[in-house]
């Protein structure tokens, strides 16, 4: 048990996907001009990524792996080396898990599914989620770690683009020079942001 | 048509680049440009694969249904980011490692997608080709100029040839640490952009509030 905490808080701050990674950097430029845009985007961000990364190391443990196919019983696939095919899988799943939750969302939740609205599409092709399942893989997380991992990630994203949000709304009153009113001045801030965030780096969990 | 030829090539470099004004493409641009060689190779990747899903995009634009066009760009993209992937594999396997997962990435890289929707699904199949490889060379320029900064400063080499004798060696130059760690990319790209803005006023943003001159505080 303390090691998934350990692992969620370490995925959390430590190696927070857009501060120490820059994953999911254009949506998060591009989405942090509001604060609620940016909560219904992160929300949207922890569920879709809570999903896929444990769907992507199914996939990964039981089909494209190499001997993954022994399962099957036929012993010429019990050598056989599919993960080659591992990027067009994961975004597969990604692309039809975005999908499905944007359909199941609309049927049962259409209150959330309103506030989430355009972000669910766009998530796709958010480099924080696929980044995660590339992680997994290569740092060969169990399912449950995986889990907690996806977890992990989506929050550490959340929490990223809801602070940037913050600080860019308040920041909107101040008197910034011309050319780095906007997108200059909000590379800036998260520069510093992330130069904060590694000061967790040194914790050892 | 050379006239035009040249428009699409070299327009992406300087004039509506990628990176600082489209503002696509900026996760990789931060986390592969602490070492020029690395940076290199990502540049090369990056312009091959945009390149060619161009092209590939645009050769079957016509016979593309609408509402499947994303997934279809996609299986497109991914399939030539695995190429680029496994010869990367075979050809240079100690940049691919240090790459990681950034080459993987490319299939999300906003570049990539963004010329294949706004420009192969619209436009001939060799004018997409040049197009891709315009976008990729405005890319590949940001990333060359950072990457020459951050390792030319934070560690005083280029390509791992020592240009600046450090002092840990006996040289002079004490190396500034903070532009290797990840922030330091962040700093340079807004200063970048500054510069840009300043020379081209038109893409200053409005500010969504007027400072009155009163209010200004008054120095102490």
């Amino acid at each position: 048990m303390a090691e998934y905490l350990s692992l969620f808080i370490r995925s959390v701050f430590i190696e927070n996907m857009a501060l120490s990674f820059f994953l999911g950097m254009c949506t998060l430029l591009a989405i942090s001009k509001k604060i609620e845009a940016a909560i219904g985007l992160g929300i949207a961000v922890v569920a879709v990524l809570t999903i896929t990364v444990p769907v992507n190391n199914l996939l990964y443990t039981y089909l494209l792996s190499e001997g993954a196919l022994a399962w099957t019983g036929i012993e010429s696939m019990k050598t056989v080396d599919l993960s080659f095919l591992g990027l067009l899988s994961y975004i597969g799943v990604i692309a039809a898990i975005v999908q499905i939750l944007e359909m199941v969302l609309d049927r049962y939740m259409p209150a959330l599914y309103n506030t989430l609205g355009v972000f669910l599409p766009l998530i796709t092709v958010n480099c924080a989620i696929l980044g995660a399942s590339l992680f997994m893989v290569e740092r060969d997380y169990v399912f449950g770690e995986s889990l907690v991992y996806g977890i992990g990630a989506g929050v550490g994203w959340a929490l990223a683009i809801v602070a940037l949000a913050g600080i860019r709304e308040k920041l909107k009153y101040s008197d910034m020079p011309q050319g780095l009113r906007g997108l200059g001045g909000a590379f800036m801030i998260v520069g510093l942001m992330s130069l904060g965030f590694m000061s967790f780096g040194g914790m050892n969990l | 048509m050379a006239e035009k030829t040249k428009d699409i090539l070299f327009k992406p470099v300087v004039e509506n680049n990628p990176i600082a004004l489209q503002i696509l493409g900026i996760c990789s641009a931060l986390a592969v440009t602490s070492q020029l060689s690395v940076s290199l190779v990502m540049c090369l990747a990056l312009t091959t694969v945009t390149a060619f899903s161009n092209f590939f995009v645009s050769l079957v634009r016509n016979f593309i249904p609408g509402n499947i066009r994303i997934i279809v760009q996609m299986t497109i993209i991914a399939s030539l980011v695995i190429v680029v992937d496994q010869v990367l594999k075979a050809v240079a396997y100690d940049v691919s490692k240090q790459l990681s997962v950034f080459v993987g990435l490319i299939i999300t890289n906003c570049i990539v997608m963004g010329r294949a929707e706004a420009y192969a699904m619209k436009n001939p199949p060799v004018a997409s080709f040049l197009d891709g490889v315009g976008n990729g060379l405005g890319y590949s320029v940001i990333l060359i100029v950072l990457a020459v900064i951050r390792e030319l400063f934070g560690s005083g080499s280029l390509l791992g040839i020592q240009i600046l004798p450090v002092v840990s060696t006996g040289g002079w130059y004490v190396p500034n640490g903070l532009l290797l760690l990840p922030p330091s990319a962040f700093f340079l790209i807004g200063g970048f952009i500054w510069i840009l803005r300043t020379f081209k006023t038109d893409q200053v943003e409005a500010p969504d509030f007027e400072l009155a001159p009163n209010t200004r505080a008054e120095v102490v």
